[in-house]
Order: C-alpha cells, then sequence, then structure tokens
C-alpha cells in the first residue's frame, strides 16, 4: 500500500501536475488573456509592499532558480566537474537558506497585508489570498528541511532528489522509488511544490510567463502600430 | 522626413466656464466601472492648486516625463530600461489611490429603512474599495473648486516656481481659472516608452495613444512615467487605463464626448500633420524654453505643395490633408501662436494645447496706477500672472504667453471698434501683427466656433489599411471571435488573430 501511494504522488501525480501547467497556462493565455496580469495591489496601499514584495519576489526567484538547477543538473556532471555531494548540499543549504529567509519574511508581509487589511481583504479572490498562504507553507516546510540535510552529512537525501526529478523529466518508470524512504517532511515539501504547478494556471502566478526582461532589448523606446502604411488592401 | 498625422486638440480656457460637463459625460461613458471609479480620463482643475493626483505637476515627486542626460540622449525620470525592471516588484513611484481619492458612494437605502427617530435619518458614505465606512471624506476629484481649502496647502501649485506666490494668498491679489485635462496623446509619450509589456502603443495614423488590454500585465509603469499622471491602474482588473481620445467616434467623424458635450464651445479638434523623425531631436532641445518652438518646428504646413506631395507619397489619404488645411489646430497654434502645449518641460511633446485665459485687470491698472499702452492694459497687469501662465504652457518663457494674450485683447478691441462704428480697429490688428482678416477669422473661430469650425475630423480609412474581405462576419454576434493579443494561432481551430495591419 505504502508504495502504491509513494508511486502515485512521486510517479504520476508530477506528470498530472506538469500537463495542467503547461497546458492549463497556454490554455488561459489564448482564451482570456484580459485575465493575465500580475495583480498588484499597490495603487490600494503601498504600505508592505515595497520591503516584503522585493523580498519576496528576489527570494523566491532565486529559490526557483536554484531548485530547477540544482535537481535538473546530472550527478555525473557533478562528479564530472569534481563537486563534492556534501559541498553541494552546504551551498544548497546556504543559499537557499538566505532565499528562504527572504522569501519567508517578504510572504509574512504580503500575507498580513492580504488579511489585516480591508481595502486588500475586500478586493482579494479566493485564489489570490490562498495562493499566498500556500506558499508561505511551502517556503516554511521548504526551511524546516534544512536541518534534516545538515544531519544528512553524505548528502544521500539530496542525490536522491536529483535522481527522482530527473527520473521523472526522463520518464524514467521507477522514478519514485528514488524518494520512497526520505524523512515525511520532504515528501510534504515535495507534494505541495508539485501542486503549486497544478494550481499556478488558476491564479495570478501565470505573469510570472510575461517577465518582460525583452524591455531590456528592445530597440528604442516608442511603439507605433501602423494601419495605413503596413496591410495594404487585399494582402 | 516621414510625415505623420495626428488628431491633436486645443482647449480655450478663456471660455471655460469651469461646469465640468466634459468630465461628467466623459465618466459616463468609459469609467463608470468598479477599479476606475476613481479614475477620470477628463477632469477640470480650479488653478492654482495642487490638482489632481495631488501635486501631478510636481516631478520631483512623481518622477513623470522624460530626463535629458548630458549626452543629449532622453530616459524617462523613472529611470533607464534596467532601472525600470528592478523596480517591478514595488515601483517607487507610484501614487496611492488617496493620492487621487478614495472612491466613495453613500447609502441611501438608510434613507428609506431607518425606523423612526428624533432626526432626519442621513446617507453616510462608504469606501467604494474596502466598503467600509468613511467616516470623513478626505478628498476628491475637484477637491479645490473654485478656490477651495487654504492657500498653504493651493500654492504648492508647481506653477508657482519663480513667482513671488505670498501675495496671492491675499484677497485682493487673488486670481483663478479652470484647466481641464485629458491625455495629452503625445508624440513622444513616456508612458509608451516606461510599459515593459510594449502594450501601449501609438497608432500612426491618427497618433491616438492606447493600452492594449490583453497585452498589459499590469506593471504599473505607465502611470509613474505619464508626467501628466493620465494613465490609471484598474485595480479591479489589474490594467492600466486612459483616455482613448473617443477613437470610435473620432473614426466615423465625430468629435470626442468631452468636446461634443463642451457647453462653452472651449474645445477644437483637427490633424497636423509632424516629421516624425525629428521627434528625438525636438523633444531633446537642451534649453527647456525653447521646447515650445522645437515643436512647432516640427509641425508641417499642409498649405505646401512639397509636403502635400510627399504625404501622398506616404500614403496618407487626400481627406486627411484636405483636414490638415482646415485644422482649427493650425490656425491656432501656428498661424495665430495663441495656442500653447501643457508643461513642455517634461519632453512629450503633448498634443492637446491651451489658450490661455484673459483675466480682468489689476485694480491697480483700473485705477491709473499703471499705463495702458495704446488704449490697451499690459498683459503683465491682469490678475492671472504672465509667470504663472508661463511656467504652465511654455516652460516660463512669458514672451510667447504675453503676445498671444496681446493678441486676444486686440480682437476684442477691434471687434469693439467694428460692432460701435462698423469698421474694425486696424491699427489694433496691426500691433500685434495680425492682418484685419485674421482678427476677423479669429473672432469666428474663438468666439463663434461654429461646429463645422471646431471640428474638422477626417473619418478613418479603414479600408486603407485593412483587407475587409477577411473582416467580414467579424463582428456581431459571434460565438468563436478571436481574441486580440499575441497568441497568432488558437487552440481550438478558430481562424486566427487577424494580423493585418493592426
Amino acid at each position: 500500500m505504502g508504495s502504491y501511494i509513494n508511486s502515485a504522488i512521486f510517479g504520476w501525480y508530477p506528470y498530472l501536475c506538469a500537463i495542467v501547467f503547461l497546458v492549463g497556462s497556454l490554455l488561459r493565455f489564448d482564451t482570456t488573456q484580459y485575465s493575465w496580469r500580475s495583480g498588484s495591489s499597490q495603487l490600494l496601499r503601498r504600505r508592505q509592499l515595497r520591503l516584503g514584495s522585493n523580498l519576496f519576489h528576489i527570494g523566491i526567484l532565486v529559490l526557483l532558480v536554484g531548485h530547477t538547477g540544482g535537481l535538473l543538473t546530472p550527478v555525473a556532471v557533478l562528479d564530472a566537474l569534481g563537486i563534492p555531494h556534501e559541498s553541494k548540499q552546504i551551498l544548497a543549504m546556504t543559499v537557499g537558506g538566505v532565499a528562504g529567509a527572504m522569501c519567508f519574511a517578504g510572504l509574512l508581509m504580503l500575507a498580513h497585508r492580504r488579511l489585516a487589511d480591508p481595502r486588500i481583504r475586500a478586493n482579494s479572490s479566493f485564489a489570490d489570498t490562498a495562493i499566498v498562504l500556500l506558499l508561505l507553507v511551502q517556503v516554511t516546510l521548504g526551511l524546516l528541511t534544512i536541518p534534516l540535510s545538515g544531519a544528512d552529512t553524505t548528502a544521500g537525501d539530496m542525490v536522491n532528489f536529483m535522481n527522482w526529478a530527473q527520473g521523472i523529466v526522463f520518464l524514467n518508470p521507477h522514478a519514485a522509488s528514488y524518494v520512497a524512504d526520505v524523512p515525511l517532511l520532504f515528501k510534504v515539501h515535495l507534494t505541495l511544490g508539485m501542486t503549486l504547478f497544478l494550481l499556478f494556471p488558476f491564479t495570478r502566478l501565470v505573469h510570472i510567463w510575461s517577465v518582460p526582461i525583452w524591455y531590456l532589448g528592445r530597440p528604442g523606446y516608442q511603439i507605433v502600430r501602423a494601419r495605413w502604411r503596413q496591410g495594404a488592401a487585399g494582402d | 522626413m516621414k510625415i505623420r498625422a495626428q488628431i491633436a486638440m486645443v482647449l480655450n480656457l478663456d471660455k471655460c466656464i469651469g461646469c465640468h460637463t466634459c468630465s461628467i459625460t466623459c465618466k459616463n461613458v468609459w469609467t463608470s466601472r468598479e477599479g476606475v471609479e476613481y479614475a477620470w480620463f477628463n477632469n477640470v482643475e480650479s488653478k492654482p492648486g495642487v490638482g489632481y493626483p495631488n501635486e501631478w505637476e510636481n516631478q520631483k515627486r512623481w518622477n513623470g516625463g522624460w530626463k535629458r542626460g548630458t549626452n543629449g540622449a532622453l530616459q524617462p525620470r523613472i529611470g533607464a530600461k534596467w532601472k525600470v525592471l528592478a523596480n517591478i516588484f514595488a515601483n517607487p513611484d507610484l501614487p496611492q489611490i488617496d493620492d487621487y481619492y478614495e472612491p466613495f458612494t453613500f447609502d441611501y437605502s438608510h434613507l428609506q429603512q431607518a425606523p423612526e427617530c428624533g432626526a432626519m435619518p442621513t446617507a453616510r458614505p462608504r469606501s467604494l474599495v474596502s466598503g467600509e465606512r468613511i467616516e470623513k471624506i478626505s478628498g476628491g476629484p475637484n477637491w479645490e473648486e473654485i478656490l477651495g481649502g487654504p492657500f498653504s496647502r493651493r500654492s504648492r501649485d508647481a506653477n508657482f516656481e519663480g513667482v513671488q506666490k505670498e501675495i496671492y494668498g491675499a484677497f485682493e491679489n487673488t486670481f483663478m481659472m479652470y484647466l481641464p485635462r485629458l491625455c495629452e496623446h503625445c508624440l513622444n509619450p513616456a508612458c509608451v516608452a516606461a510599459c515593459p509589456s510594449g502594450a501601449i502603443y501609438k497608432r500612426e495614423e491618427d497618433g491616438i495613444v492606447l493600452v492594449d488590454q490583453d497585452k498589459c500585465r499590469g506593471w504599473r509603469m505607465c502611470v509613474s512615467a505619464c508626467p501628466y499622471k493620465k494613465v490609471y491602474y484598474n485595480w479591479k482588473s489589474g490594467k492600466s487605463e486612459k483616455c482613448l481620445l473617443c477613437y470610435p467616434r473620432l473614426e466615423s467623424g465625430q468629435p470626442t464626448v468631452c468636446s461634443e458635450t463642451c457647453v462653452g464651445r472651449i474645445r477644437y479638434l483637427g490633424v497636423v500633420l509632424y516629421d516624425a523623425d525629428r521627434i528625438a531631436d525636438a523633444a531633446g532641445t537642451e534649453d527647456e524654453k525653447a521646447l515650445y518652438e522645437a515643436q512647432l518646428g516640427i509641425f508641417l504646413d499642409p498649405h505646401d505643395s512639397d509636403i502635400q506631395k510627399e504625404a501622398r507619397a506616404q500614403g496618407i489619404p487626400e481627406t486627411w490633408l484636405e483636414a490638415a488645411r482646415n485644422s482649427p489646430v493650425w490656425k491656432l497654434a501656428m498661424d495665430w501662436k495663441i495656442a500653447f502645449p501643457l508643461h513642455p518641460e517634461w519632453r512629450t511633446l503633448p498634443m492637446v494645447w491651451y489658450v490661455p485665459p484673459l483675466s480682468p485687470i489689476t485694480s491697480a491698472a483700473a485705477n491709473g496706477a499703471l499705463d495702458l499702452v495704446d488704449g490697451m492694459p499690459d498683459v503683465r497687469s491682469l490678475r492671472i500672472p504672465l509667470g504663472y501662465l508661463a511656467n504652465l504652457l511654455t516652460a516660463g518663457d512669458e514672451t510667447p504667453i504675453a503676445t498671444a494674450l496681446e493678441r486676444m485683447l486686440a480682437m476684442r478691441a477691434y471687434m469693439r471698434a467694428k460692432s460701435l462704428t462698423g469698421e474694425g480697429d486696424a491699427a489694433q490688428a496691426a500691433r500685434v501683427g495680425l492682418t484685419p482678416d485674421a482678427v476677423e477669422k479669429m473672432y469666428k473661430l474663438l468666439a463663434i466656433a461654429d461646429y463645422e469650425d471646431r471640428f474638422v475630423i477626417p473619418t478613418a480609412r479603414r479600408e486603407i489599411g485593412e483587407a475587409a474581405h477577411p473582416l467580414r462576419n467579424a463582428s456581431g454576434f459571434a460565438f468563436d471571435e478571436p481574441h486580440g493579443g499575441r497568441s497568432g494561432c488558437s487552440l481550438f481551430d478558430n481562424r486566427p488573430t487577424q494580423k493585418v495591419g493592426w
């Protein structure tokens, strides 16, 4: 029974989340782009946002890059570069710990603002409130795993997670078995993490797809849309 | 030379009575919706005052408009592109809704449902944002109506810079004027430049600046970058919205709602041709006081046959060239030079211009303490200080404002003589450098202001720019209309989004 649940959650559930994440985002972008926005509430209340939003966003971006890079870098590459697993784990704990703390502090402020400020609360959808609370829980869980990692001096769990994540990506049917025996806290953190991807298309998180980095490369400043010159009749 | 046409507006402040009809009709048409109750695409301010939103003209506070670097290059005052992105999580230059005002309604139902009581029931205010009781309304879209509020607050008006403002706090010296404001549909719009999503754009055929509602992601940089604070963040939809110059009306040859309903007939709409290749040069003029002249310099004379020929070659329709020749905006801004841009020093090359208001002469002048020049009062002795108007309209250069006011006074003297003696006072016209014919035309346009003289609007030539055939049946009662936005294909096997020149 245990292995059945384990393979359902860590073998099948990732694919469900990934498909909903990708197809859901595409569907929403294609059908209701008007709903595709960051959903900023800064206009309604500036207080707590300057610090809270910056801490949260910078923290979570570092966490996102760190988790992606950390989980998906093949173990063979680490070994070829001669990076000991223990060193990588210490790096992950340090960077993740700092970014996690920033993210946690920012989220606390944002959650407090969302729940306590009458203007913001009145204009929050269920998804707005739910996602900030879920992120807060997830970051808390992530921070709580740091002592567990610290206790695991051989970094065996970390390698398990890497193998699991890469197994999922490469359709390894036995991927779930890598994480069958890791501590429960990690399993909860993983499950909630996947769930966030599942909920992604149904929340304001979709604005991440639209991160406007290409603005830096936009030639000049002005945008003019032509009608007369560009499209001649009958083309 | 790249010739573009712009539909521009002129407002004759000399005739504005501050009735707010423009604001109300605009609100009823465009912003009577949740999320934009606080937004007035058109509003009328009593000046001097800090305006709406608070101190919008104080760019030390809001960082709107453009900044000229030492090398002559322009960048938005809110910062270079990397800085705009660095501030994207929390925009330091964004007003809070209270800087406009917290929108409110009243508990009207209480008037009907109150139990029998000793005092008359009242309808108390309630916030439209949080739904909670507002004990005391502390702001509104026109909080300083007719010089409301203490002078200490109103005198924070940025246009008092360099003006000895203390004396205007005294009742005897007080002055006021109305300033109706809307989006300037700038030639060098800062909102477009600051939008990281590229959702704001200027229409090439008529110069209207619009926010693509599908592409807007709510990064809010346009609100900060616009020095006129005329882009509004819809807190419900999370998108920015702004004045659209009533383009559906303009396209069919009708004036904007604010212009159509103006009871004082102060608004003029017309086409101006300009050279788009010289926008950067004009906006980057080093001396702020020279910006007004620089903007005049990129306008192209529609009566010049070479310009006409080139415009035709570049695809500007004949109807638009004809409208440009008859444009009231051209006459007011270029022929007679009595209309001026609002705050040219922000380098956006705004296209809603203003005829400065005359005002009563000060009592000192009336008592003979000041000399009359050729029987006309010196415009420097008018109640509204010339320096104040110059700060508003010409970056502080008083000479063009003085000339305009003198021309308006001369027009009155000329027409007064004409109605009394049957003969216009040609000397008055000559004194301000106008011919009697020009003065009479000015009078007809400013005082009589016939509908067809005020509004010379060519219809949009959609058939030129768009392939009409695939657009047939595209509107109306369809259930699978393509959405805008940028995905060129559809997941649901719909026809792709129209890409033809739009």
